[in-house]
């Protein structure tokens, strides 16, 4: 089968001493004391993985597991201290809500910078304006500054940007569930139908029925390694076996 | 990792590749200036006026002041064409040096090359130049300066300085995110800077001495190219182009180079 993501050797260490410092003051006094430069963290260790063309793969883990800096890492925002990331195909991030979003603009507005900052064309925006209209619910509310957005509403608008063009990955991360049942629902049908347009679709959710549902791969990892990388089913029963309890 | 891979990552960093991304992205850059403009003008009644309006008043109030000392030749015209380029500059830099703090709640969520930000910033100081431009234009009639045909030439001394902000906002704009300090020094710096530019005041008046020290000012060669060629129907010699264009150049391969060794760690600082 087709590697549309290859991870190799993936390591992320994070400097945290040296992370708070924001003047140069501050910088001079942390130089003498020398407390700069220690307290290395590493938030990724060693991720070795494939996605293929096609997947649904699932991605799970305790808070602070390392999986929003894999889904970075991936998309391109993060390098990688170590190893690297291969993507052979064109990607649609949707690692946090309203992403791009510009919360003094109108929701109209925002869908055109959205698309943009997605490295859309302005021609292929307008013409998928009312379909994105359409599928957030949104039509009474396009000309209203998003600031007075509920944030099922932003989530709403975001999902459908992001999933309007058909990218050849798109990468989910705990957006689903902000909105209602009747959303979520219309959302998986529409991921659903992207697996079958053959997009590769990453998905982070702490709602294991949720990947057990869509999922056809999953990796589990924690404090950043990988505890196990499989099928749906035999990850997902491991993981809810072991009950939240750290390895 | 070798080269075959490394161009499939993502942020993949060939010079071709950065140009072909920068034309997928030229519609972002396009529309945050709009947006900036948009932004800008909300809920103002006057809206848009105001780009011309303020520069307008800012020189009655300044030839209401300095006119007297200064005996100058049409000084507002003068004083404006001097404070264009100043202001081009300092909003530009200012703009960009804080373009990367200001986006970055994008940085963080979303890949995009983060040069458009700067970028986008300076392009923005170039459209209020123009605005300004207006402005100047109306003076020039009103006071009957006298018009050459070299002031078709203004676009050059507006590329140079364009090229100048850049550079320098795309240093600051590195700086800045690890130091952010800065944003107080430069302020204090482009106040000093403009009483050191002859915006208000003639060169001529200066002591000899301080005829080559000024040399030495970036944008006393931009201000000076920008008045030779609306107001005095010189044109610049190879030289003063050579200038010109070699600082803008200068600056913009430190910024460049300055801003893609350090980008990939912004997003750890922001």
């Amino acid at each position: 089968m087709e590697k549309m993501i290859e991870v190799r050797d993936v390591s992320m260490r994070f400097n945290m001493a040296s992370e708070v410092i924001s003047g140069l003051k501050e910088y001079v006094i942390k130089l003498a004391k020398r407390e700069l430069f220690f307290k290395e963290f590493y938030a990724l260790r060693d991720m070795t993985f494939d996605i293929h063309k096609g997947d649904v793969f699932g991605i799970v883990g305790l808070n602070g597991s390392g999986k929003s800096t894999l889904l970075k890492i991936i998309s391109g925002i993060l390098k990688p201290t170590t190893g690297f990331v291969r993507v052979g195909g064109s990607l649609s991030p949707l690692i946090e809500l309203g992403a791009g979003f510009d919360f003094e603009l109108t929701a109209r507005e925002n869908v055109m910078l959205n698309g943009l900052v997605l490295g859309y064309s302005k021609d292929l925006m307008l013409s998928k304006m009312d379909e994105i209209i359409e599928f957030a619910e949104l039509r009474e509310f396009m000309d209203v500054a998003i600031k007075n957005f509920s944030s099922g509403m932003i989530a709403r608008l975001a999902f459908a940007i992001a999933t309007a063009v058909t990218p050849e990955i798109l990468i989910v991360d705990e957006i689903l569930s902000v909105g209602d049942f009747l959303f979520q629902e219309k959302c998986e049908r529409r991921i659903n139908e992207m697996m079958k347009g053959d997009t590769t679709v990453i998905i982070v959710s702490h709602s294991i029925d949720q990947i057990e549902r869509l999922c056809n791969r999953v990796l589990w990892i924690d404090k950043g390694r990988m505890v196990r990388i499989g099928e749906t089913q035999e990850v997902c029963s491991a993981y809810k076996n072991f009950g939240g309890q750290p390895v | 990792m070798n080269e075959s891979e490394r161009a499939l990552t993502v942020p993949s960093q060939g010079l071709k590749d950065y140009f072909e991304k920068f034309y997928r992205y030229r519609h972002l850059l396009k529309e945050l200036v709009s947006r900036d403009i948009k932004i800008k003008y909300r809920r103002s009644v006057l809206g848009i006026v105001w780009s011309v309006l303020n520069p307008l008043l800012m020189m009655l109030v300044i030839t209401a002041v300095f006119s007297r000392f200064m005996r100058t030749e049409n000084f507002a015209a003068f004083y404006l064409c001097g404070s264009l380029i100043y202001n081009f500059v300092s909003e530009g830099t200012n703009g960009a040096m804080n373009a990367i703090l200001i986006n970055a709640s994008l940085i963080k969520k979303v890949y995009v090359p983060k040069y458009i930000f700067p970028l986008e910033k300076v392009l923005f100081a170039l459209v209020n130049a123009l605005f300004y431009l207006i402005a100047v234009a109306i003076v020039f009639i009103i006071a009957k300066v006298p018009l050459h045909w070299t002031i078709v030439l203004f676009p050059i001394p507006l590329a140079y300085t364009f090229l100048f902000a850049l550079g320098l906002g795309l240093i600051l704009s590195t700086i800045n995110v690890f130091f952010r300090d800065m944003n107080h020094l430069y302020s204090v710096w482009l106040t000093a800077w403009m009483y050191l530019t002859p915006i208000i005041y003639p060169v001529d008046i200066l002591p000899e001495e301080v005829h080559k020290l000024i040399q030495l000012n970036p944008l006393y060669h931009y201000v000076t190219y920008f008045r030779d060629v609306m107001m005095y129907g010189r044109v610049p010699g190879l030289v003063e182009n050579l200038i010109c264009l070699g600082i803008a150049l200068i600056f913009l391969s430190i910024g460049l180079t300055v801003f893609k060794k350090y980008q990939d760690q912004f997003i750890l600082r922001v």
